[in-house]
């Protein structure tokens, strides 16, 4: 701290005694606990409230709730979302993958997809889904005019539940791509350069290294879409699929001419199924962090990992 | 056939050009790396001696003149006096032969530093894990970090970074080691780390090229020191030689600033 007169640098004291711990006065948070304080007593007052509101008919919500026919739509709703993501997201990495090729073929074919697929609304490409068996009665597998292998009959091959599915996963696939792109975009090119010195391939770099690192940034996008998904499910109705959880519970208030406690009923599932999801995400991302450090969320390059620590404790043996 | 492959250079560059549009990077290239040969490459930056190193390990196409690893052209399959451009898997098979040191690292941050080691001898030489592993541990031993063989990237100092990477290019078992500006990234007092390694390496008889501005390094250790600008070679010969007794204006004028 202090030059001495002579300006020769200051010699530190041999030891190293350490100093007591600084004990400062807590910066305190008047208006935090002020604020928080008033949501909450709002919050208690709106359930006070809701608890005794007729509209809400919490007797009938509760008959409702676990109700076989409730049950058995919300296993078809999340029937619905887990297969077609699962189509969404094997189509998308596929057509991510082919649109960051260097074969102009692969390129143009997955952007021609996401052209059409994520420019026209999905209730109309669930319509058309449905209209398959009209427009098409069978579909044949063979050459055009050589050779005819079989004819499947579009209505046995296809119920309306697959139809569904194929036509929320691949207009889903469109958004999906998008992500994934974006994910492998975020990769820095010397990771790619540094697999092709070691001579791996390009679908080898893309499996083993890029797409990997791509996760990080994928997932919490892919978190998003999947209860996108949960809730876009309600529009297989347009294929037509009655089987599904706001469908079904919207048949069974139409008889009982009481909407609001089904509304209910249903919003409880779709909210069970989404913090489900939440937690899945959670895990999945942590598995993907893998080699990014706690230190390397706040920033990327920056942190400070371990080593610097350990350099810093390396350069400074001298005294 | 045998005699052939042990006198023909390791490197053979004949009036090499590149460009990136109207860009001209290297106008004019000839230079000659012979088996157990280390040859700096220095030059301010935009000399083109970076995207020399590159091209010999195609990760750049040249434009004109011929570029030959251990005699065989780099990129192309001369038939009939016709050059043939390489399918993307027999440009892998090529560069496997030659390994490469970047001046990021470019490490991978999801493996750990063996993993790292071993991610190419198991995937792209079908070697058992096991085996993979043996010679990946053996080799970070070499470079000193047998300790940090599970440590991530991320955990570890950039000397300690670029080691490891030396190791994973090491683990494909190259004729031939490129490196480019190795040590520009690190803090100074990493440097000597990263530095010594290669100079194991030369010592054992690796034919290397290295991008540096470490004259020091240069002087002790390279066979032949190259002085590049805007291009072209402009000096050429024994590093103690070049530095102490620069021939050309421009080499003069880089080194009074480096030295």
């Amino acid at each position: 701290m202090s030059n001495d007169p002579g300006g020769r640098a200051s010699v530190r004291p041999d030891s190293h005694e350490a100093l007591p711990p600084i004990e400062a006065v807590k910066l305190r948070h008047p208006w935090r606990w002020l604020i928080s304080f008033l949501l909450i007593a709002w919050v208690v007052l709106f359930i006070v409230d809701a608890s005794h509101r007729e509209a809400y008919d919490w007797s009938a919500y509760g008959k409702y709730v676990f109700d076989q026919r409730i049950s058995k739509a919300a296993l078809v709703t999340l029937q619905l979302t887990v297969y077609s993501m699962l189509l969404a997201v094997v189509l998308g990495v596929l057509l991510a993958v082919m649109r960051l090729s260097p074969n102009p073929v692969f390129k143009t074919v997955s952007w021609v997809y996401i052209w059409i697929f994520r420019g026209t609304p999905v209730y109309v490409q669930l319509v058309f889904w449905g209209l398959l068996a009209t427009i098409y009665p069978s579909i044949s597998v063979g050459i055009p005019g050589v050779t005819n292998l079989f004819d499947l009959p579009t209505t046995a091959s296809f119920s309306l539940f697959w139809l569904a599915v194929i036509g929320l996963g691949l207009n889903e696939a469109a958004y999906m791509a998008e992500i994934v792109r974006s994910g492998l975009l975020s990769v820095d090119r010397g990771q790619d350069e540094a697999a092709k010195a070691l001579g791996m391939s390009w679908s080898l770099t893309m499996r083993r290294i890029v797409l990997p690192q791509a996760m990080r940034i994928i997932i919490p996008p892919t978190g998003n879409e999947v209860i996108s998904m949960l809730k876009t499910t309600s529009l297989v109705t347009a294929v037509p699929v009655a089987t599904d959880l706001y469908t079904r519970s919207r048949d069974i208030s139409s008889e009982t001419f009481n909407p609001i406690p089904l509304l209910l009923v249903a919003s409880t599932w779709y909210l069970f199924f989404t913090s489900i999801l939440m937690v899945v995400q959670y895990f999945l991302e942590k598995r993907f962090a893998r080699g990014h450090t706690q230190f390397a969320a706040a920033g990327d390059e920056g942190g400070l990992p371990e080593a610097d620590v350990e350099t810093l404790s390396e350069a400074s043996p001298h005294d | 056939m045998t005699d052939a492959t042990t006198t023909v250079p390791m490197v053979q560059a004949e009036r090499v050009m590149k460009s990136f549009g109207s860009h001209v990077v290297l106008r004019d290239i000839s230079l000659t790396v012979n088996r157990g040969e280390v040859m700096c490459l220095v030059g301010p930056s935009g000399s083109g001696k970076s995207t020399f190193l590159r091209c010999i390990n195609h990760l750049e196409q040249v434009n004109a003149g011929r570029l030959l690893v251990d005699g065989r052209l780099v990129g192309y399959r001369e038939k009939h006096d016709k050059l043939y451009e390489l399918k993307p898997r027999e440009a892998a098979e090529q560069r496997r032969d030659v390994g490469m040191v970047f001046q990021r690292f470019n490490l991978f941050p999801h493996l750990t530093a063996l993993e790292n080691v071993i991610e190419a001898p198991i995937h792209v030489n079908g070697h058992s894990k096991a085996h993979a592993t043996e010679r990946g541990k053996a080799l970070l031993d070499r470079v000193g970090l047998a300790n940090k063989a599970d440590s991530y990237p991320a955990h570890l100092s950039g000397g300690q970074q670029q080691r490891v990477a030396i190791a994973r290019a090491l683990a494909m078992e190259p004729k031939l080691m490129l490196f480019d500006e190795p040590t520009s990234a690190l803090d100074p007092e990493l440097v000597g780390e990263v530095l010594d390694v290669m100079r194991g390496l030369a010592s054992v008889g690796m034919t290397m090229i290295v991008v540096t501005h470490e004259m020091g390094f240069a002087r002790e250790v390279a066979d032949s020191l190259v002085f590049m600008d805007n291009g072209v070679v402009v000096e050429e010969g024994d590093p103690a030689e070049v530095i102490n007794n620069p021939q050309h204006k421009r080499t003069q004028a880089f080194l009074s600033k480096v030295l």
